[in-house]
């Protein structure tokens, strides 16, 4: 441990504070962080869209009830109307549902599940769609036509549709027992599929682009390996425009999410998300209790907009032609 | 040209053969068609007689061949849970969905042109400002929650509309439509609007990107100069050189309306096919879903090869494929 930097270890210190210092003062000053700055909308949407996951990941620690816990629900608590109405009951703010389950609760918790599952099929459509564009791109030939030949044949079947039928069939061949445990995995894997082709095309067409550019020659030359040029070298170049469709392809995935639970493909009911609380909603439309089906129809309305509010930004914030 | 056509279409072509495997694969591999068929006191005789009348003995790609055949004649087989001809069960409810989707079209036309018009003349007033955070919140807005509020305000509410069937129904020729009668008309309302919010957005974003650019050319600014009245250069020159590419839209997002029926026909218990398939998925009634699946893909791949070579034959350049990477998007 003898290095020459043990003896000036208040010089290290400052330079750390310093690096620490820049990364903030970087992005304050990078042209994306100064044109957050000057778009209030995007400002709000992040505060909005940061407040909704902070309350839902920390919905086990600040929801009055375990809403899945059915020990917990008492039949007498239930059709509570929101708290502003003069029936209205501390502690159930928004009022509860048939089984007497606390609507605030369910809200969270089921943010918490739509969020989770949208975030997570964007992660595995981006792994899949970027691997294979940069192997379509970078080799061409044979694999790029399979590649894209699949993508194509994908493309020509809604998306809706791809998702629903993969849910639908997973869940069928699958034992009751593991029903409810795979739920989520499956959701994930269905929305996953039908989107990365987007990805795939996107970073096709800039690899080919870059492939041939004298950067990626030279380090063909010194035989850098391929897969390294393609992570290390060609993938941060085409990033630009895949963060602007996974923004806008986030808050598709949670739709998407939210629709498949709807329609009764998605989400189980002992472990709901927003969209299988609209459906139970929707089932008791015409006796008043409005607010099981509204409440989670706002919080789930909230989270898209949000996230396709910071997506539009980032989308004209991120094109060159407007700057 | 011609070479075109005819690449266009085998494209077309294969992925309807990829699609239609998909569907038999779906077949093969989930449910027992044979148990599905007979009643419960079919002796293990029939069972074998009936698994060699259905073919199912042969090889699989016999099988795979059989089965494009059947579907190319429009034969999908009796569906599973009301033991009718799938084909008969699907064109009786194909009326309706397509009612409902040209119904959504025209309402997202009529809507959305003029706003994105407005949004593009009157740019950065607190009027088009207002709209663009609206035509956001109008993406984002799931078409059943859209539905149900809708329900909420307009039938629970005040009581205006109904919130489920098609009301009554009169047939000309072996269509049947809920155009002419006041119920059906009446029961259309409310999903047509809640189908089209989604398209209506997409429509005027779209104008309101064309219309920024039409403005800019000199023919605008030159017929101003020439004293024409400013809305007559807005709503008739500029307008209509911005419809070809709304007219392309509008087009290929026919297909995916049907496919988006399903949900509106859920929420409103419209009696379309898209219900008809998410009533097959809950019954896992494969043929029935097979048969929804093949003539959405069909109507999907038909429209999208239509509008490409319609836009080959107006731009030539386009016939290097290499130029329209990405131009279809789900």
């Amino acid at each position: 441990m003898a290095e020459p930097e043990q003896t000036a270890p208040a010089a290290k210190d400052d330079l750390r504070a310093r690096q620490a210092n820049g990364v903030w003062s970087r992005l304050r000053e990078s042209d994306l962080g100064y044109s957050f700055v000057r778009h209030p909308s995007a400002i709000f949407a992040a505060a909005l869209l940061g407040l909704i996951a902070l309350s839902a990941l920390l919905a086990p620690w600040i929801t009055p009830q375990n809403p899945y816990d059915l020990a917990a629900l008492e039949l007498w608590n239930s059709e509570i109307p929101p708290i502003w109405d003069e029936r209205g009951q501390l502690p159930y703010l928004l009022g509860t549902d048939v089984q007497g389950r606390d609507m605030l609760s369910a809200i969270l918790y089921g943010s918490r599940i739509s969020l989770i599952i949208g975030f997570a099929s964007v992660i595995l459509a981006l792994s899949v769609g970027l691997t294979l564009g940069l192997i379509a791109g970078y080799f061409g030939g044979w694999i790029d036509n399979v590649i894209m030949r699949i993508g194509d044949i994908l493309l020509s079947m809604p998306f809706i549709l791809i998702a629903i039928l993969i849910s639908a069939m997973a869940t069928a061949s699958l034992p009751p027992s593991l029903k409810s445990a795979l739920a989520a995995p499956i959701l994930i894997f269905a929305i996953a599929v039908p989107s990365w082709v987007q990805y795939a095309r996107t970073v096709r067409a800039s690899t080919m682009v870059e492939r041939r550019k004298e950067y990626v020659q030279a380090a063909r030359l010194i035989r850098v390996k391929s897969w390294r040029i393609m992570l290390q070298h060609i993938l941060p170049n085409t990033l630009t425009p895949i963060m602007v469709a996974a923004t806008l392809n986030f808050g598709l995935a949670i739709l998407s999410e939210a629709t498949l639970s709807f329609l009764g493909v998605g989400m189980p009911s002992d472990q709901p998300s927003l969209g299988t609380l609209i459906r139970f909603g929707n089932e008791y439309l015409f006796s008043g209790l409005w607010w099981i089906v509204v409440f989670p129809a706002v919080q789930l309305c909230l989270i898209v907009v949000s996230v396709n509010m910071i997506g539009d930004w980032l989308r004209d914030a991120l094109n060159p032609k407007l700057q | 040209m011609l070479a075109f056509l005819i690449k266009r279409t085998a494209n077309a072509f294969f992925v309807m053969l990829a699609v239609a495997f998909l569907a038999f694969l779906i077949f093969r591999s989930f449910g027992d068609p044979v148990e599905m068929m007979v009643n419960e006191q079919a002796t293990q005789e029939d069972r074998a007689a009936l698994r060699e009348r259905l073919g199912l003995n042969d090889g699989f790609l016999t099988q795979y061949v059989r089965f494009v055949t059947n579907a190319a004649q429009g034969d999908f087989g009796i569906s599973y849970r009301n033991q009718q001809d799938v084909m008969v069960l699907i064109s009786e409810r194909f009326p309706a969905t397509i009612e409902l989707v040209l119904v959504a079209t025209i309402i997202s036309l009529v809507v959305g042109m003029p706003l994105g018009v407005l949004t593009a003349v009157h740019r950065n007033s607190r009027l088009a400002n207002f709209l663009q955070l609206g035509s956001i919140v109008g993406v984002s807005l799931p078409s059943f929650v859209v539905g149900i509020l809708l329900i909420l305000a307009f039938s629970v509410s005040l009581g205006w509309l109904p919130a489920f069937g098609r009301g009554e129904t009169v047939d000309v020729g072996w269509w049947s439509t809920g155009l002419l009668t006041p119920s059906g008309r009446q029961a259309l309302i409310l999903p047509a609007i809640s189908l089209s919010t989604f398209q209506i957005t997409l429509v005027m974003r779209l104008v309101r990107a064309e219309m920024l650019e039409t403005l800019r050319t000199d023919y605008v600014k030159f017929a101003r100069a020439r004293g024409v009245p400013r809305a007559r250069v807005h709503w008739v020159h500029a307008l209509r050189n911005c419809l070809m590419p709304v007219i392309t839209l509008t087009g290929m997002q026919i297909g995916n309306l049907i496919a988006f029926a399903l949900v509106t026909e859920t929420v409103f218990q419209w009696p379309g096919m898209g219900l008809l398939f998410i009533q097959a998925v809950t019954f896992v009634d494969i043929p029935v879903m097979a048969a929804y699946l093949m003539l959405v893909s069909l109507i999907f791949v038909t429209l999208n090869t239509i509008v490409d070579v319609t836009y080959a034959w107006v731009d030539p350049r386009l016939k290097d494929d290499s130029a329209k990477a990405g131009a279809a998007n789900g």
